[in-house]
């Protein structure tokens, strides 16, 4: 059997390619990883992923596969052991629905909490304690939204510690907080505490001071 | 060949794309279902129980279950109903399929409803870059007859309906839309794609779709003017 060779373009801060970090991780699939600087993309980026120019990318024996839950899909579909999407199709779906969710939804929503400002910001912050509460309905009881273990949507609800990180290091009041999400709240212990999780997470120091720095000014101003 | 005991409910709109997609996976596969419409812009209580969350059609009600999502409702069907699957068998094209499908909702719809909706520079501006992003589509067919290559499969149905809507839209919006001479391969896909019999035959009244599309319009430029 021919060797493999897998390479991961991402950048240290950015949840997306951290998604596939896991994923690789939980597989226990080798690779090789490379640091993208978005402001001067390397060569290689822009001939691996053309289209959007954007990480992750990953590749596989010369063949590129872009979009993180493309790309998990691809992962779980590859290397079948320790399976990060569910089994029964009803469940798989349900996991890609939130998921999509996810991204389409929370990501913008949370962005604005940290960005806007006034009616705005509270308008935004409204929306995402609903959606956190949604999501909540969905994890239910479970110890992970995957089950006993992590899988797909754990993986691609870990925006959900951006939205933590950006909010302790711009001092604002957590969202995320134990008396009014304490499902949601106690996954997230969970997922940090996870060992293949937790090697996944950008370290927090560097993750604060980024947003100090990115947004530190746009509370300045209020 | 799936019988009435696999209770399939699909909840529509007629000139929804998304519904229409969901129907032409159901139909490839030879799935027997229900069809409720949904008399929009008023949402039924069914609609409102089975997708609270973002109460939009289309929704799949599968043995009581329900789906919401139309690509997430395409694979579901697509893992289900095993016989003339739609996305490919190897890893590496189902991502390809997969990468496309979210472009084209991604890049190439927004693009599109933009150029219908918008005036001016802003209009022109939307209409390039959806010519353009049609362009990039294109690249996708790789010389094959289908995006699924001799027959069509996941992606086909994903974004197939872009040339009937594209088609209507550019007429009553009065900007070019589908630039034959751009993309050659694609405007005969699309043609190919939507005379396929099974493809054809669940398309919205063509004279009932132009004109709904006409009132769209007048009222979206009339929200413009205020």
């Amino acid at each position: 059997m021919a060797e493999e060779e897998v390479k991961l373009f991402g950048t240290w801060g950015s949840p997306f390619s951290r998604r596939i970090e896991v994923a690789l991780k939980l597989k226990g699939v080798q690779y090789e990883y490379i640091e993208e600087d978005l402001t001067n993309k390397s060569p290689a980026l822009l001939n691996y992923n053309p289209v959007n120019k954007q990480i992750p990318v990953l590749v596989h024996n010369g063949k590129p596969v872009a979009e993180s839950f493309v790309i998990m899909e691809y992962i779980d579909e590859t290397w079948k052991h320790n399976p990060i999407l569910p089994a029964d199709p009803y469940e798989r779906a349900m996991a890609r629905f939130w998921a999509k969710y996810i991204d389409e939804k929370f990501w913008p929503a949370a962005k604005k909490t940290v960005v806007a400002k006034g009616e705005e910001q509270k308008g935004a912050i409204d929306e995402i304690q609903q959606q956190m509460k949604n999501l909540e309905g969905e994890l239910k009881e479970k110890k992970f939204f995957g089950g006993e273990s992590l899988g797909f949507l754990d993986i691609a609800a870990n925006i959900i510690i951006w939205l933590v990180v950006a909010q302790e290091a711009l001092g604002m009041d957590q969202i995320l907080n134990e008396e009014k999400l304490p499902v949601l709240h106690g996954w997230l212990h969970r997922l940090l505490d996870d060992a293949v999780f937790k090697e996944c997470v950008p370290p927090k120091e560097r993750h604060l001071d980024f947003f100090k720095v990115k947004f530190g000014s746009s509370i300045a101003s209020k | 060949m799936a019988g009435n005991g696999d209770g399939v409910t699909l909840l529509g709109y007629w000139a929804s794309p998304y519904a229409l997609r969901v129907i032409w996976a159901l139909k490839l596969k030879e799935v027997h279902y229900e069809y409720r419409e949904e008399h929009l812009p008023d949402k039924s209580p069914m609609l409102l129980q089975y997708n609270p969350v973002h109460k939009k059609i289309p929704v799949l009600v599968h043995k009581g279950k329900p789906l919401a999502e139309s690509l997430v409702i395409i694979e579901y069907i697509d893992e289900v109903w095993k016989h003339n699957p739609l996305l490919p068998q190897d890893p590496y094209h189902r991502a390809k399929a997969r990468f496309w499908a979210k472009f084209a909702d991604e890049k190439c719809v927004p693009a599109m409803f933009r150029a219908f909706s918008k005036v001016g520079e802003e209009q022109v501006q939307a209409a390039k870059e959806l010519r353009e992003n049609l362009k990039t589509l294109e690249s996708a067919l790789e010389g094959k007859q289908y995006f699924g290559g001799e027959t069509i499969g996941f992606l086909d149905i994903a974004v197939g309906w872009i040339g009937c809507w594209a088609r209507m839209n550019e007429e009553v919006a009065g900007v070019n839309m589908i630039d034959a001479e751009m993309i050659p391969l694609l405007s005969v896909w699309f043609q190919k794609f939507l005379e396929l019999p099974i493809i054809k035959e669940c398309l919205p009244p063509q004279d009932k779709l132009l004109a709904h599309t006409k009132e769209f319009h007048k009222m979206l430029m009339m929200a413009a003017l205020t």
